[in-house]
């Protein structure tokens, strides 16, 4: 599927709820499914500035794709970090860096992307875009 | 008798619904919310009586300077410092610790000084006294308190020496309530001839304060927290040390006379207040203490302590839950944490029930680390706050432990 596929279908899964429950209870179903990330990569070197939890995002080129891992000692965050890396894992650094996110404010989720969000959805989508960058300058 | 149903309607904001929900507001140990006369005042004077303060010819200019004096004077009579010339305005209790720590500073602190800062500070109380250090070659030490959020006496006896020059302290913390012995911490600090600034920002809020029975060389808070204007707050000093201290920055209306050889400085407290104050903002603090003027502070401080009465009971009866501060006679603030979850998703969660939290370090990381932990959730309260939205506050945890376990 492409980027844009996968955000439809995110769309189409969050328009069959009805109230913010609804929707937080899934990002909290959503965080349980995140694959597991390595602990090797738990570091501080893995680690997102600027969020009140903690998140780590590990990126790696195969075969031309970007394959993201990631984990969240917060729930909600992690939930939100797994819709994103459902969204650019195993796309070319290409498409990721070209792509407009804008499933996060069809599925009401808006309000989590201002700076100063202490979730850091913000800073997790620059982090993921830097690693496109990286891999795209190689 | 104090009636919180009757005040909330003096603060409009109080009616505003979030998220189709009303707005229960827990969170003004960040920032309380202004009544109605203070914003009808900066209205009206940004609509009908604007000019620059002290030095204009001109009615608008008297009028507003009148105001501004008058807004002093008040404020001089609220903390009971015995003079104006105690009471200088900044536009926070942030810039005026940096005041003091830069002026008194440069005057009186030397290499080898120690200064004794409490573990529960917040960082504004901190910060700016280890940059102090850095300049002067001064010597930091932490006052530590323990489990409960108490003070360790023992541990300041044996801090204060010969060597100590200030002591800088909280009158309540800001993240566990605790309102420390001051009297006593002040005596003893005195008896070592160390001074001590005490920061009020959260303290007077909750409790009558008297400079001059406290006897405190410096006390500090903001405009904001006290249903005042944002980017107002008061230095009151004793004037043996204004006089002493150099001014801490030049500029337009604190001096006397000016040439390229030879300056002269205002007379106090003016020559503390470099450039165009906020001078509006320090009139709207001047009319938010008129509004506290007009109610029974015992009465309302018993208020706030029946909230924190019933928020501890609530949230204790809560199955995980650990509150952090349980000193008797704190002030309203409720930080806690629920085993397992992390207070950024109870914070999230509430945050969608209309319940307004804080969540994060507090800017007291010394305190988190005490802890061991890295954030917490706070729930502050002021005049304004009911039983009713504690007991949603409480119903709130209970939904985030429902959806997040």
């Amino acid at each position: 599927m492409t980027i844009n596929e996968i955000q439809e279908e995110i769309i189409d899964e969050f328009s069959s709820f009805d109230d913010w429950m609804d929707k937080y209870n899934y990002l909290i179903e959503l965080s349980k499914e995140l694959p597991i990330m390595d602990n090797a990569y738990k570091t501080e070197s893995y680690l997102i500035q600027g969020c009140q939890s903690r998140v780590w995002i590990h990126a790696e080129l195969q075969n031309g794709k970007i394959r993201y891992t990631a984990d969240s000692d917060a729930i909600i965050a992690k939930g939100l970090i797994a819709l994103l890396v459902r969204v650019l894992d195993n796309h070319s650094p290409e498409e990721i860096l070209n792509t407009d996110l804008y499933f996060i404010d069809k599925i009401g989720m808006k309000e989590n992307l201002t700076p100063t969000r202490a979730n850091g959805l913000l800073s997790m989508i620059k982090q993921m875009k830097m690693y496109a960058l990286a891999f795209k300058n190689r | 008798m104090f009636n919180a149903e009757t005040i909330r309607k003096e603060f409009p904001i109080l009616d505003t619904c979030i998220y189709g929900k009303p707005l229960v507001y827990l969170d003004s140990g960040a920032t309380a919310q202004k009544p109605r006369r203070v914003i009808d005042k900066i209205n009206s004077l940004h609509t009908s009586c604007n000019a620059n303060i002290h030095r204009g010819a001109h009615y608008m200019s008297n009028a507003c300077t009148s105001e501004y004096e008058e807004a002093r004077e008040r404020i001089r009579a609220f903390i009971h410092a015995p003079n104006v010339r105690n009471i200088v305005f900044t536009s926070g209790a942030t810039a005026s610790i940096n005041l003091v720590a830069a002026s008194y500073g440069e005057a009186f602190i030397r290499k080898g000084d120690e200064i004794i800062v409490s573990q529960m500070e917040h960082h504004s109380n901190i910060v700016p006294w280890q940059l102090l250090c850095q300049r002067t070659g001064a010597v930091l030490k932490m006052l530590p308190f323990n489990e409960e959020g108490a003070i360790e006496m023992e541990r300041y006896e044996q801090l204060l020496s010969e060597k100590t020059r200030i002591v800088a302290i909280t009158q309540a913390s800001n993240v566990l309530g605790t309102m420390p012995p001051l009297r006593k911490i002040i005596d003893l600090a005195h008896a070592a001839k160390a001074v001590v600034l005490v920061d009020g920002c959260q303290g007077i809020v909750h409790a009558p304060v008297n400079v001059e029975e406290l006897d405190c060389d410096f006390y500090v808070f903001s405009g904001h927290k006290l249903y005042g204007p944002t980017g107002t707050g008061v230095l009151y000093a004793k004037e043996k040390w204004l006089e002493a201290m150099p001014p801490y920055m030049g500029g337009g209306d604190m001096v006397g006379r000016v040439s390229f050889e030879r300056t002269t400085y205002a007379e106090l407290p003016l020559k503390f207040e470099a450039g165009t104050t906020n001078y509006i903002g320090m009139i709207g603090l001047g009319e938010a203490i008129a509004f506290l003027n007009t109610l029974d502070l015992p009465s309302v401080h018993a208020h706030e302590r029946r909230l924190l009465a019933y928020a501890s009971e609530r949230l204790n009866a809560i199955d995980g839950l650990r509150i952090y501060g349980t000193v008797p006679g704190k002030c309203s603030i409720v930080s806690f944490n629920v085993e397992g979850l992390h207070p950024l998703d109870v914070g999230m969660i509430l945050d969608k029930t209309g319940v307004a939290v804080r969540t994060g370090t507090h800017c007291a990381e010394p305190v988190m680390a005490r802890y061991g932990i890295t954030s917490m959730v706070r729930a502050s309260f002021a005049l304004y706050n009911t039983i009713e939205e504690i007991d949603a506050l409480g119903k709130s945890v209970e939904l985030a432990i429902q959806m997040l376990r």
